[in-house]
């Protein structure tokens, strides 16, 4: 017992307590700036991405697409796409996590999150998550699990994942969506009752990331479904889950 | 000759490889596994019609590994080595279903990957007082996805069978498809062993490419791949004290794990060091003051994991559930040829950084003592273990690091590929064994890509080891196995 108590003092404060506001380390790699100044370059970056994930006429990056490697800014030496410190990736529109050449991140983050009015009133204050991994590596899962470790806690703004989809309000789905999971994707998503909503998270739910051209997906079932947040990253950050998921929500 | 004797990571003719009679292989191979030698590749890759079955088996005395051949006619049969070997069955089922060489009397031969939207023949019991319980694919946690069939008498669990293929992704097929390097694919085998496999994946690359990366590059590889060992057994602690409502276990050990997460993120920008490594060397450089933070959040974490796991390991409750849970033992360990860190905590001592080292592992000490019971208990202590045994070693490599600095960390690849070449990879990620065979045609592009994540040897032991258990000791039994469907489903 004294053990447990010297271990509970030790361990003091450890949730992040400002996650609005919290910056990541200087090295990683959330929403990128581009220039289209220097037009070799700019091909330069856009041969390098291994997903494709950058289009020449006009110049843009998907971040739908993009697994932030940093492989294009290092082909181009940061002149054509720059990859900012910035977390804040969420979508709730697919075409918004294009980055043309005239963004700035404030541009990015002022429109890429619009709220629902009906949601906010239901689940503003309590929102329950059921999550598929439908042909995923375990990166995003093991994210979403520390989105409710003791750092991030993000149970205290009411925002937790349910066992049983019956008991959630919304899925969460990371992974490709292949051939062997899709039947049981869409039994699970039928299985929540509505008003609900989905999410992707991650650069696999959201375009098939790096395994775009594997011939086992089978990702019709999204054309069935509105999705409502689309969280890039590979993995998603926890910190980018769980900012677009209350923007979304609009929750204060 | 009936075997080429290669080292790790040093490729080979296809023309040296000998290809011998279907029957005299198989007895040979059979042989050999008397004699200690253990499989790590059982794969076939297509000639015209015909498939060319390779049988690569370890040798970890002698540090070697044992390659040879034979041609099969399509669709042919042979009398399958599992019934004599059982550590073949999973490769035989694999082999069958990627190319329809037939083992007859294997004794389960099922669907390993392919079988998800068919009527799969599960076992059957019968009897007016067993019922049968279905779990998955989609779980309870934020897991992924398989399928677990029990077949109980109450709550005693007669049988529990396992159904993977819900995670493939066709990854073996992309890396041949994509004529370009794929380090970002190789770090989406499974995102749990970013580190282990990027390793594997670079390092055969690099045997076929030609290339020595400086001894600054291997000292952070090997860095990094500690750290995502010492990360993931934090974690996992965490996830076994949450199976047994040990709450302050997981939230201490969860907020540790993050500590070393972040060093990584501090390293590369990622949390699981994607990004960090590419063929011909890495892309991050650690320098004095980096390295500074790493051994600052390295003694917080280890400190913290001392305290708590020392608290964990003396509360009674604690051991309750831990001890004498879900065994298995040496010879079983032994005889389905299990590996990595379930191997050692069942007493069988395999580790490639000891039998098959490579880069500065020669110079390192890895092993550890540790409880070799079998038991969810041996295998909760052995992680602990590992965790304070990883960080003596990352502190070595950071002291090596002073001794290369002013070394390139990155050798951009130029050459082409070695032409019909075959080369094997093994490292050790936190799982054990990671086995990537690289087999290129005589234009030096890749025609078979083959993977071996150790949770590919290591799913059984799950369920042998619930055998007779208690059903509510499965999520626990399953935790402290810990093993990866993406790396067995690929």
């Amino acid at each position: 017992m004294l053990n447990t108590l010297k271990l509970r003092y030790f361990q003091g404060k450890q949730f992040i307590a400002a996650p609005d506001t919290a910056v990541l380390g200087e090295k990683f790699r959330g929403i990128p700036l581009l220039n289209t100044d220097n037009s070799e370059e700019c091909i330069k970056s856009a041969s390098a991405c291994p997903t494709k994930a950058i289009s020449l006429d006009p110049f843009q990056l998907d971040m739908g697409k993009c697994i932030f490697c940093g492989d294009c800014e290092r082909a181009c030496s940061g002149r054509a796409v720059k990859f900012t410190n910035d977390h804040r990736l969420a979508a709730t529109e697919r075409t918004h996590l294009i980055i043309g050449s005239r963004k700035t991140i404030e541009d990015f983050k002022d429109n890429a999150v619009k709220v629902r009015e009906d949601i906010h009133k239901i689940f503003g204050r309590s929102l329950k998550l059921r999550q598929v991994s439908a042909g995923g590596c375990n990166g995003c899962e093991m994210e979403l699990s520390a989105c409710s470790n003791a750092n991030f806690d993000m149970g205290r703004y009411g925002i937790e994942f349910a066992a049983s989809p019956r008991h959630a309000d919304g899925i969460v789905i990371t992974g490709v969506i292949n051939q062997n999971m899709a039947a049981a994707l869409e039994d699970t998503i039928k299985s929540v009752p509505r008003p609900k909503i989905i999410i992707l998270a991650g650069a696999c739910a959201i375009s098939g990331g790096v395994f775009w051209d594997s011939d086992v997906l089978k990702r019709d079932i999204l054309e069935k479904h509105k999705v409502d947040i689309y969280i890039p990253g590979c993995p998603a950050h926890p910190l980018t889950f769980i900012d677009g998921v209350r923007r979304y929500l609009a929750a204060g | 000759m009936a075997w080429i004797k290669a080292k790790n990571n040093s490729p080979v003719k296809m023309q040296e490889i000998p290809s011998l009679q279907p029957d005299i292989l198989l007895s040979e191979t059979l042989k050999e596994c008397k004699n200690k030698k253990r499989p790590i590749g059982f794969f076939g890759s297509g000639e015209g019609p015909d498939v060319r079955l390779f049988v690569v088996l370890a040798d970890d005395i002698a540090s070697e590994i044992l390659i040879s051949s034979c041609l099969f006619r399509k669709d042919a049969k042979y009398p399958s080595l599992t019934i004599k070997a059982p550590s073949f069955h999973m490769f035989e089922r694999e082999l069958y279903e990627q190319y329809r060489i037939e083992p007859e009397g294997h004794p389960w031969l099922k669907p390993l990957r392919f079988g998800a939207d068919k009527d799969h023949p599960f076992f059957k019991m019968e009897g007016e007082e067993l019922h049968e319980v279905a779990v998955g694919p989609v779980h309870a946690g934020i897991i992924e996805p398989g399928h677990f069939r029990f077949i109980c008498h109450g709550e005693r669990i007669y049988h529990l069978e396992l159904k993977h293929g819900y995670q493939h992704r066709g990854v073996e097929r992309l890396f041949v498809k994509n004529d370009k390097l794929n380090s970002c694919l190789a770090e989406s085998i499974a995102g749990d062993t970013v580190i282990g496999h990027s390793i594997a994946y670079s390092n055969a690359m690099e045997a076929l490419l030609g290339i020595q990366i400086s001894r600054k590059a291997e000292i952070i590889r090997e860095i990094a791949l500690e750290l995502e060992r010492i990360a993931i057994h934090i974690g996992d602690l965490g996830a076994i004290a949450n199976d047994i409502a040990y709450q302050m276990g997981s939230a201490v050990f969860g907020v540790t794990r993050t500590l070393i997460i972040n060093s990584m993120l501090d390293i590369c920008g990622s949390r699981f060091g994607r990004g960090l490594i590419r063929v011909g060397g890495v892309l991050f450089d650690i320098d004095d003051a980096l390295a500074e933070r790493i051994i600052v959040s390295l003694d917080k974490a280890v400190a913290d994991t001392e305290r708590a796991a020392k608290t964990m390991f003396s509360t009674s409750s604690v051991l309750l559930r831990l001890e004498r849970t879900g065994i298995i033992n040496k010879e079983k360990a032994a005889e389905l040829g299990l590996v990595g860190m379930i191997s050692r905590s069942s007493g069988v001592d395999l580790d490639i950084r000891n039998d098959h080292p490579y880069g500065n592992y020669p110079e390192l000490t890895v092993k550890c003592s540790h409880p070799q019971g079998g038991d969810v208990f041996a295998r909760t202590y052995i992680r602990y273990a590992e965790i304070i045994k990883s960080a003596e070693i990352v502190r070595s490599l950071l002291e090596m690091m002073k001794q290369v600095k002013g070394e390139t960390i990155l050798i951009p690849p130029a050459n082409n590929l070695l032409s019909d070449s075959l080369v094997v990879s093994l490292t050790e990620g936190w799982r054990g064994e990671i086995v990537h065979s690289a087999m290129t045609d005589c234009n030096g592009k890749l025609k078979r890509y083959k993977i071996k994540d150790p949770s590919f040897n290591n799913w059984i032991a799950l369920a042998l080891a619930v055998r007779g258990a208690g059903i509510s000791d499965f999520p626990l039994c399953n935790k402290s196995f810990d093993l990866s469907y993406c790396g067995n489903d690929l």
